[in-house]
C-alpha cells in the first residue's frame, strides 16, 4: 500500500469518534488502489488503523463487496432479485457468461471482467439492472449486452 | 375512485421531478432550506417535535414506528447525541429513497438539518449503500454546497446550532438495513443486530443517544415544517410506493398513505402488461407477506395491511403476473434470506440454509410430496426464534404460499417425480 494510501485512510479515521469506523471506507481505499485485498493489503490497512489483523480480515470477509480474491478490470454485477428475475434477468445473466465465457463468481481469462450476480440494487424501475464498475445501466437485453461490454476495456 | 382522487399535487415528487434540484440555487428558488433556516432560528425543538407528532409521520423505512416518539426517547441532557440517516436501501422492490436522493439530493439534506437542530445533534453520519454511487456523488456535491451557504457546519443559518454532515458507505450487506446491525457497521465492525433494550436514542452510535432515520422519513420533515401538519396530513398525507415487477409502468408513485392497492398498480403504474392478469403483489417488499387478487382493494397504510396479515414495510410493490411460477419467486426470496443472513443466531443461519435446499430439490425434479410439510414445520420453528427482523420474515411469505398456491408445489413435486422415473 502506498504513502498515500495511508495517508487518506489516515484523513478518514479523523472523521470519525473511534478509528475502527473507518475501517470500511479504508478497505476500500485500499481495494482500489491494490485491485483486492490480499493478505498483504490487509495487514496494512490493519497497521494504519492499529487494529488487530483477525479484525481486518473478519470484516472484510462479511461483506459483499470486498475482493478478498483478484478480480477482473471491471466488475460486472447483474441484478437478479425478484423484479428483475420478473423481468428476464436470467436471459441477460446467460447472455454475459456466452460472451464473457465465464459463470458467475469468476474472471475472464483476460483479466477484463468479473462477472457477479448482485442482490437488489435500488433500481427496479430499470429492470433489469446492470451495474458495471459504478456505472448503472438499466432495461438492459440481451441483444445489449456485447455493445454494452464493448464499452469497457 | 377517481384518477383525480388518487393523485392530487404532489408534495415529494414534485422536487425528484423538476429540474436541476440537485442545485442549491434552483432548490432555493422553489423555497428550499426556508424550513430548516426556520426549525434552527425560530423554533424550538419542542415545536418542531410537536409539528412532526401531529403530522403522524412514521417511518418509511421499514418499521413503521412514529418518528416523533423516536425524537421523543432522545435524551435531551444528553452532551453528545447522533443523527444516523439510513440509506442503505436493501429491501428487494424498493428504490424511493435512491429516487429521492439522486432527484433532489438537498431535500435530504434540508430533513437532516431539522433534525439534527431540533434532537441537538453536531454530527451527522449518512449511511448509503455503497451501490448508489450516482447518488453518492450527487449528496456529496449538495452537502458541500450547503456547507458553502452557511448551512452545514458551524452556525448554520446564523444561529447557534453546529451540524456536520460526513457520508459513509456502506460495503454490501443487507441486514445493514437494520437500524442495530447498521450501528454495528458504521463503528467499523460485521453489520449483526444488537440485543435491544438499550434501543439507539438511549445507546447508539459509540453508546450515545442516537436517532436512526430513514431517507425518506427526513425528506418528509421539510414539507411538514414548511406546509405545517395540518396541511400536510390534507394533502395524503403523502407517500412514496416503489412499483415494480411485472406492470406497465414500474416507478415511484406518490400516492395518499392508505391509497389502494389496486389504484397504486392500475392506475399509477398502468396495470398489467398487454395481455397479462395481475397474481400477487409483495406489499412492501420481499419481507412482507404477498397479497393476490382477492386483496386488491386493501388500503397501503400500516394499520390496514396489518390487518391484512402482512405489512407495509417500506413501501415497495413487486407485482407478479400469471406468468409468475410462485414456487420459482418464493425460492428466490429464500435465497436472497440465506445469503444476507449474517450468521449471528441460529434458526435464520440453519432455517434459511435448509429451506433453500428444500426449494432447490424441488426445482430441479427432486421435490417429495412430505418437503410440503417439512417446509412449514421449519417456518413454525424459525417464527419468534430468530434474533432479527431478517430471520422472522421468511415464515408468513412461505406459509402463505404453501396455502394460497399448494397446486403449484404439488405440480412441481408431481412433474419432477414423474422425470426421475
Amino acid at each position: 500500500m502506498t504513502e498515500r494510501a495511508r495517508e487518506e485512510i489516515r484523513r478518514l479515521a479523523g472523521l470519525y469518534e473511534h478509528r475502527q469506523s473507518a475501517l470500511l471506507p479504508a478497505l476500500f481505499v485500499a481495494q482500489q488502489e491494490a485491485g483486492y485485498l490480499s493478505p498483504e493489503v490487509l495487514e496494512s490497512v490493519a497497521e494504519t488503523l492499529e487494529l488487530p489483523l483477525t479484525e481486518v480480515t473478519s470484516v472484510a470477509s462479511f461483506y459483499g463487496l470486498f475482493y478478498l480474491e483478484p478480480v477482473g478490470r471491471h466488475v460486472v454485477h447483474v441484478c437478479t432479485n425478484l423484479s428483475c428475475m420478473l423481468n428476464g434477468c436470467q436471459r441477460v445473466l446467460s447472455r454475459m457468461q456466452e460472451v464473457m465465457g465465464v459463470r458467475p463468481g469468476e474472471t475472464t481469462p483476460d483479466g477484463r471482467f468479473s462477472l457477479r450476480t448482485a442482490e437488489c440494487l435500488g433500481a427496479c424501475e430499470e429492470a433489469p439492472a446492470v451495474l458495471v464498475d459504478e456505472d448503472r445501466w438499466a432495461a438492459v437485453t440481451p441483444e445489449e449486452v456485447e455493445p454494452l461490454l464493448d464499452r469497457y476495456r | 375512485m377517481t384518477t383525480e382522487a388518487a393523485m392530487p399535487e404532489s408534495v415529494l415528487l414534485r422536487w425528484v421531478r423538476a429540474e436541476g434540484m440537485a442545485e442549491i440555487e434552483q432548490y432555493r428558488r422553489a423555497g428550499g432550506y426556508d424550513a430548516a433556516r426556520r426549525a434552527a432560528t425560530e423554533l424550538t425543538p419542542d415545536q418542531v417535535i410537536e409539528m412532526v407528532a401531529a403530522s403522524g409521520l412514521r417511518g418509511k423505512g421499514g418499521a413503521g414506528f412514529p418518528a416523533a416518539q423516536k425524537w421523543k426517547f432522545i435524551p435531551k441532557a444528553a452532551p453528545v447525541k447522533y443523527v444516523v440517516v439510513n440509506g442503505d436501501e436493501g429491501e428487494p422492490g424498493t428504490f424511493k429513497d435512491r429516487t429521492l436522493i439522486e432527484g433532489c439530493p438537498h431535500l435530504l439534506v434540508e430533513g437532516i438539518l431539522i433534525a439534527a437542530v431540533t434532537i441537538g445533534a453536531r454530527k451527522v453520519y449518512i449511511y448509503l449503500r455503497r451501490e448508489f454511487y450516482r447518488g453518492r456523488r450527487l449528496l456529496e456535491a449538495a452537502i458541500a454546497q450547503a456547507r458553502e451557504a452557511g448551512y452545514v457546519g458551524e452556525r448554520i443559518f446564523g444561529s447557534d446550532h453546529a451540524v456536520e454532515i460526513v457520508v459513509h458507505s456502506g460495503a454490501g450487506a443487507y441486514i445493514a438495513g437494520e437500524e442495530t446491525a447498521l450501528l454495528e457497521s458504521l463503528e467499523g465492525r460485521r453489520a449483526m443486530p444488537r440485543q435491544r433494550p438499550p434501543f439507539p436514542a438511549q445507546a447508539g452510535l459509540y453508546q450515545q443517544p442516537t436517532l436512526v432515520q430513514n431517507v425518506e422519513t427526513l425528506c418528509h420533515l421539510p414539507v411538514i415544517v414548511g406546509l405545517g401538519p395540518d396541511r400536510y396530513k390534507e394533502l395524503g398525507p403523502p407517500a412514496l410506493f416503489s412499483v415494480s415487477g411485472a406492470v406497465a409502468r414500474p416507478g415511484v408513485y406518490e400516492a395518499p398513505l392508505g391509497v389502494t392497492l389496486r389504484s397504486l398498480i392500475f392506475e399509477h403504474a398502468g396495470g398489467m402488461r398487454p395481455g397479462r392478469r395481475f397474481k400477487a403483489a409483495f406489499p412492501g417488499g420481499s419481507s412482507s407477506v404477498f397479497l393476490t387478487e382477492a386483496d386488491l382493494d386493501v388500503k397501503m397504510d400500516p394499520d390496514s395491511l396489518r390487518q391484512a396479515g402482512t405489512m407495509l414495510g417500506s413501501a415497495a410493490v413487486i407485482v407478479m403476473d400469471d406468468s409468475a411460477d410462485m414456487v420459482e419467486v418464493m425460492a428466490r426470496a429464500v435465497e436472497f434470506y440465506r445469503d444476507e443472513s449474517c450468521g449471528k443466531c441460529t434458526p435464520c443461519r440453519e432455517g434459511t440454509v435448509w429451506i433453500a435446499q428444500i426449494f432447490e430439490r424441488i426445482l430441479h425434479g427432486r421435490g417429495r410430496t412430505e418437503d410440503l410439510a417439512l417446509l412449514d414445520s421449519i417456518a413454525a420453528g424459525m417464527t419468534g426464534t430468530c434474533f432479527c427482523p431478517l430471520g422472522e420474515s421468511v415464515p408468513p411469505g412461505l406459509v402463505a404460499s404453501l396455502r394460497l398456491f399448494r397446486d403449484e408445489y404439488e405440480r412441481r413435486i408431481a412433474v419432477g417425480a414423474v422425470h426421475v422415473c
